[in-house]
């Protein structure tokens, strides 16, 4: 039972069976051959015994000359593993009685093998199973075939335990629908995984540093997102304990899935519009479920990360064209790339920089890398026509960024004219206010921008210079700071008295502990995680905007974060028990 | 285990630290392919054959744990002498 404590990037508390991914996806498909080509198989597993014996020998002897021979022994033991002759013997049987496929029937044989390990006490256990792998994975390689795992090929629901999983293993995963809950060595509350698993309302801890090395496949294990603990194999009453926690859950998801299709309104009838974020448009579906009516922010980044090379401006166009279609005449709002910072593109030619965060990021990057810049607009403007596209730029920090944007976007609308393409004319331009910069200027900002969209992650960062990944100033980082209200509440007033609508996009949208002050803000939209909408919404429709009102003229009165919490804790919790 | 007159069979304790792992495993392999006689070891009620890697790794033997090596055929007497030697010297490790 032991229990080990990460970050919790997504509530909600989940046992199951754990699937460790190798890093190497290593799963073989069930296949099978025709009886008379079973010699054939046979024969090829002798092949890749000899074969992986051959090249455990050639590593024995290269370890040899180095000094300290551990290795060389380790392989030495694998070399004299491999030239055993029971388990072809076994891998044969396998092959003539059941007719499974050469790479089939060693990854049942070695399956079965390891698991006679399980029964094991430690110290024994994890070393055994290591080599074990090791021998699998060599002897797969050499026998062929196919022995990537399919992530979409999942045939029960898991918990699934990787070193790291990248968002799209994450949507690929969460597809199957037959995703538990998933644990990891790395990562923190900002990674894209952890936003999307929050935005999939799927449990999972972060951080763990080496849970890889302390679950197999096979293990029960309990995810706790709320705390940021896994339980590995839990004894009765943990058992009990997190049954009815899970279930005393669903009891107010499915509460919460009752409002759906109502407004998100207030007791006196104001209206407010939420919009899911999201990465993929794979993601879109489940914010229309959660009742988005539409999505506030789509990051683009995905497009740029995801292969080693730049993506075509056709490429960019359908993906934009796909999602517009999916929301069928609801709002899209694009944001061009943010790469940068944390986000770099291996091909985009990126110097080290001493402090990339304060350097060329965001619409900085894009307005000194035009050719990229002016493809993905093209693309922007090319799918316009199939929905309700607005185009938003990030990181604004002067209002001459703007300028040049809206300039770029100006002649690559003339050259989409002159080819004969079809798109929308008056494309709303948005501005994220993301640095202290724009937010004291956002009166300007707002005269030249059809919207403004607070992005409360950056503004926080850089508001109170913190990087809340660096656990040593982290627990500064705070969107109840005074500082932080102030700005935001200032830049709802400056873009109140323009045309420009004000929307809040960050984090903090769908923190429960600050809708009611946000309304009382003035904000009427609000773009968030899918898995927040729901409670948001309930929050919303408890409430008048009077309450909200006052709330938030008491808020603006405190000095600490602390003050500001504990009060706005106090009055969440009247609308909302479950906070 | 087989009733040929040929079998011999002798206690030994596993002593080192460390106990029976992938070196100390690969070393008993070593010796007991020298001989044309066939080794099993025992534990409890698990016994393994001796010259198979594959399965002496399903062999836990921790320091303290006693096996009963056996071995049978023609040179039985002279692998049985060998084998229990490199257990009883904490196979090589100590």
């Amino acid at each position: 039972m032991p229990l080990k404590r990460g970050v919790g990037v997504s509530s909600g508390v989940v046992i199951g069976t754990a699937l460790v991914l190798e890093t190497e996806d290593v799963r073989v498909p069930r296949r099978f051959v025709p009886s008379d080509q079973t010699a054939h198989e046979i024969q090829l597993v002798e092949k890749a015994f000899a074969a992986a014996q051959a090249e455990v020998g050639g590593e024995r002897e290269r370890f040899a000359e180095r000094a300290g021979n551990d290795l060389a022994d380790i392989f030495g033991f694998h070399e004299r593993w491999l030239g055993d002759e029971k388990p072809r013997k076994e891998i044969a049987d396998l092959i003539r009685d059941k007719e499974y496929s050469a790479a089939y029937a060693i990854s049942v044989f070695m399956r079965r093998y390891r698991r006679r390990f399980q029964e094991m006490a430690s110290p024994f256990l994890q070393e055994r199973a290591r080599d074990i792998q090791d021998i699998e994975r060599r002897l797969l390689r050499h026998v062929g075939g196919e022995t990537r795992m399919e992530l979409a090929a999942l045939d029960e629901s898991v918990i699934i335990i990787a070193h790291d999983l990248t968002p799209s293993q994450l949507v690929e995963l969460e597809q199957t629908k037959r995703l538990l809950g998933f644990a990891t060595d790395v990562g923190g509350t900002t990674s894209h995984t952890a936003i999307i698993a929050a935005g999939l309302s799927i449990p999972a801890v972060v951080g763990l540093e080496d849970i890889t090395t302390h679950i197999s496949s096979g293990d029960t294990v309990v995810i706790d997102g709320l705390h940021g603990v896994v339980v590995i194999n839990p004894d009765e009453q943990q058992r009990a304990t997190y049954t009815a926690e899970a279930e005393h859950l669903q009891e107010v998801r499915a509460t919460l899935a009752e409002l759906r299709d109502l407004d998100a309104e207030t007791r006196d009838g104001v209206k407010i519009e939420l919009l899911g974020n999201i990465e993929f448009p794979l993601e879109i579906t489940d914010c229309l479920e959660k009742g988005a009516r539409g999505i506030g922010l789509f990051r683009t980044e995905f497009l740029f990360l995801q292969t080693d090379r730049l993506p075509s401006e056709e490429e960019q166009f359908e993906a934009y064209r796909d999602a517009a279609q999916q929301l069928d005449g609801l709002p899209l709002v694009i944001r061009t790339m943010d790469l940068g910072g944390d986000k770099c593109h291996p091909t985009g030619g990126w110097e080290m920089e001493k402090n990339p965060f304060l350097g060329l990021r965001s619409i900085r990057y894009s307005l000194q890398n035009l050719p990229m810049f002016r493809s993905q607009l093209r693309a922007i403007l090319r799918a316009s026509v199939f929905g309700d596209i607005r185009v938003m730029f990030p990181l604004v920090s002067r209002i001459m960024e703007l300028r040049q944007a809206k300039f770029v976007l100006s002649t690559v609308t003339e050259e989409l004219e002159e080819e004969g393409y079809e798109f929308r004319e008056d494309i709303p331009v948005g501005v994220m206010i993301e640095t202290p910069a724009a937010a004291i200027c956002a009166r300007e900002i707002a005269r030249e921008a059809d919207f403004l969209s607070i992005g409360t992650n950056d503004l926080i960062q850089y508001t109170l210079a913190v990087d809340r990944t660096n656990e040593r100033v982290g627990q500064l980082y705070s969107p109840a700071d005074p500082s932080v209200l102030r700005l935001i509440r200032q830049v709802v007033r400056l873009g109140g008295r323009s045309e420009a609508k004000v929307s809040l996009c960050g984090e903090m949208a769908g923190d429960a502990l600050f809708v009611i002050l946000l309304l009382g803000m003035g904000l009427r939209t609000l773009s968030m995680a899918a898995g927040n909408i729901p409670r948001t919404k309930k929050i919303i429709r408890s409430i008048s905007m009077a309450d909200a009102q006052r709330v938030c003229r008491r808020v603006m009165s405190f000095e600490t974060e602390r003050e500001v919490l504990n009060y706005l804790r106090d009055e969440t919790r009247k609308v909302w028990e479950d906070l | 285990m087989q009733d040929d007159e040929s079998c011999r069979q002798i206690e030994v304790e596993i002593v080192n630290p460390q106990g029976l792992h992938a070196r100390p495993v690969m070393r008993f392999i070593d010796i007991a392919a020298q001989f044309k006689s066939s080794i099993r070891i025992h534990k409890g009620d698990m016994s393994v054959d001796g010259k198979s890697p594959m399965e002496m790794m399903l062999l836990e033997g921790v320091q303290g744990t006693i096996l009963k090596l056996e071995a049978c055929g023609d040179d039985a007497a002279q692998a049985l002498d060998k084998l229990a030697e490199l257990v009883r010297d904490g196979f090589g490790e100590m």
